[in-house]
């Protein structure tokens, strides 16, 4: 046994990054382990997909200011990906040690809610980034892609996915059952990705469907994502970058609470 | 010497109202083995996961090493290890993964000698691939162990430690807390076996409904409070105690056999050459005699009843 008579200097002011590492490397441990549901199945239902939409649908629907139906989904499907798996795995991510009890080591550990979320959050995107390119390769088998502007199409996917990893660690420590970890990923972000111009362009919609569609905010998301596709978009790319910078604010200031509240984490 | 744990006016009201901690000033010396006794929900498991950071206290202040468990977590909490109560493990995870992930967890580079090492001294280093979810009971406690020991803690809790532990394992976590002891780590254990307090603890503190009732150092606490019994065998049934004897204060054993005489060991006079004295002059003659000394146990049970 060592035991140095000499307290550690670890002050409030540095950085745990070993403790960042640690957390992250656990998280994608995990995901490594159940690498055949993490990556095969979404590819494998995506896939579907560009089946049914793209080759057998899709040859009968006109294009879409030029662009060719199974590629026009492209984006939004890549969009429904992120945003399903990144609020999932984030939140799985967090809730389970809640439920098994190994939460007691992270809250007593030297480190602080920024690196905990960055550990959590930041694998919990990796994996939906790598999903997101995974899936964008499989398209090509299917589809001819093009892409406009690929720094933007990267930005877009990183905060995308950042943001809704938040809101699964967000979910995650809320939940107080399995049941309630599905809840908002079945219920809320998947109908309103489905409405929110996967599949179409709003202009479509009736008028006051638009104008409901605009409320949606998964709107901004696949907009400006196809936009960096194929450069045309319901919404102006800038009111895109700015929603989505909006709500990875928000989700941020919500953690921040939580964990300055200590709600639902510490008695 | 400044204490590694000092906590004053501490005290814990938990969201339901219910009061788990009253007011608790406590002080822990470096490099001792303090034993905190004290029934179900008295309030040991709150105190410690707040020194822990997994709680937070209502009022009061706890520093670790000199640094306030708020102001200054990063410095106080890298100095301790948490064996917690129940066996919260991961499940996937093998046993060398689980134990490299807290000493990450905790700030430090990686050492595998000392990874290798900690497992050898808790016989789990043939699990080190094993899933810990393959583990039993036993081995997931060590794995507990192994994992608050990973990070070189310079104070260690150790929340029920034995609790369904077999002997084995008993036998080799003794070993280790001496061990750790004898390297300078500050242990502070919560048990039921008092046995084990008994043996282990420099000090001991009891707590009972949130507040701690009394810490001595365990010596004088079983000389303070120590009583012996003196039991005679008789050769002849007794019917009752004869009147001659009742200023001893004597008890006499259901089957009229034994007589029992208890006396303080502390003090001035232990009345034992007077008893046996009236005791040949009534002619009650016994063929045996022993002493026993009231054990950790008795003084207390003797302790949290008087608080009731």
């Amino acid at each position: 046994m060592k035991a140095d008579n000499v307290i550690r200097p670890v002050g409030p002011q540095t950085v745990n990054l070993r403790a960042i590492r640690a957390i992250y490397g656990f998280e994608m441990a995990r995901t490594g382990r159940t690498l055949f549901q993490s990556i095969v199945s979404p590819v494998v239902s995506t896939s579907l997909y560009f089946i049914v939409f793209g080759a057998a649908i899709g040859t009968r629907i006109q294009e879409i200011e030029g662009v060719s139906y199974g590629a026009f989904i492209v984006p939004g499907l890549i969009m429904l990906m992120i945003l399903t798996q990144s609020t999932m795995n984030a939140s799985f991510g967090i809730y389970f040690p809640k439920f098994t009890g190994t939460i007691f080591e992270i809250l007593s550990a030297p480190v602080s809610f920024m690196e905990i979320v960055i550990g959590y959050v930041g694998a919990a995107a990796t994996k939906s980034i790598i999903l997101g390119l995974i899936i964008l390769a499989t398209a090509w088998l299917f589809v001819p892609l093009r892409i406009d502007h690929p720094g933007f199409m990267l930005l877009f996917m990183v905060l995308t996915a950042i943001t809704f990893s938040l809101l699964g660690f967000i979910i995650g420590i809320w939940a107080d059952g399995f049941e309630q970890l599905q809840l908002i990923p079945l219920l809320v972000i998947t109908p309103l990705t489905f409405l929110g111009g996967t599949f179409y362009s709003i202009d479509v919609l009736p008028p006051v469907w638009q104008t409901v569609a605009l409320f949606n905010p998964i709107v901004y998301l696949v907009s400006g994502f196809r936009w960096s596709f194929y450069s045309i978009a319901d919404v102006s790319v800038g009111i895109s970058l700015a929603m989505t910078f909006a709500f990875l604010a928000l989700c941020l200031v919500t953690v921040w609470w939580i964990f300055k509240t200590g709600y639902r984490l510490k008695k | 010497m400044a204490p590694i744990i000092s906590i004053s006016s501490l005290t814990k009201t938990y969201a339901s109202g219910f009061q788990a901690l009253k007011r608790i000033d406590l002080a822990i010396d470096k490099g001792e083995i303090f034993a905190l006794l004290g029934p179900n929900g008295a309030g040991k498991t709150t105190l410690i996961s707040i020194v822990c950071g997994i709680v937070t206290p209502s009022t009061g202040t706890v520093t670790v090493g000199g640094h306030d468990i708020l102001n200054d977590y990063r410095a106080a909490r890298s100095l301790i290890g948490l064996v917690p109560q129940e066996l919260h493990t991961d499940a996937f995870e093998s046993v060398w993964a689980t134990v490299s992930f807290s000493r990450g967890l905790f700030g430090l580079p990686t050492d595998p000698d000392h990874i290798e090492q900690v497992l050898k001294s808790l016989s789990l280093w043939d699990k080190k691939d094993s899933k810990i979810m393959t583990l039993s009971g036993g081995m997931k406690r060590r794995v507990l162990i192994a994992k608050a020991l990973a990070h070189e803690p310079q104070v260690l809790f150790l929340d029920e430690p034995t609790a369904g532990v077999d002997v084995e394992l008993r036998k080799d976590m003794w070993n280790v807390v001496r061990a750790l002891r004898a390297s300078g780590v500050t242990i502070i254990l919560t048990t039921h076996y008092i046995e084990e307090a008994e043996e282990m603890a420099d000090r001991i503190g009891v707590i009972n409904k949130g507040e701690i009732i009394l810490t001595e150092r365990k010596a004088e606490l079983m000389q303070k409070l120590g009583k012996k019994a003196l039991t005679l065998q008789l050769h002849r049934e007794l019917a009752a105690i004869p009147e001659d004897l009742a200023r001893h204060k004597l008890t006499l054993a259901p089957s009229g056999k034994e007589l029992i005489y208890t006396y303080d060991t502390q003090g001035e006079r232990t009345g034992i050459t007077a008893l046996l004295d009236d005791l040949a002059r009534n002619n009650i003659r016994f063929r045996d005699l022993q002493t026993t000394q009231s054990s950790l146990e008795d003084i207390f049970v003797g302790l949290v009843r008087k608080d009731r």
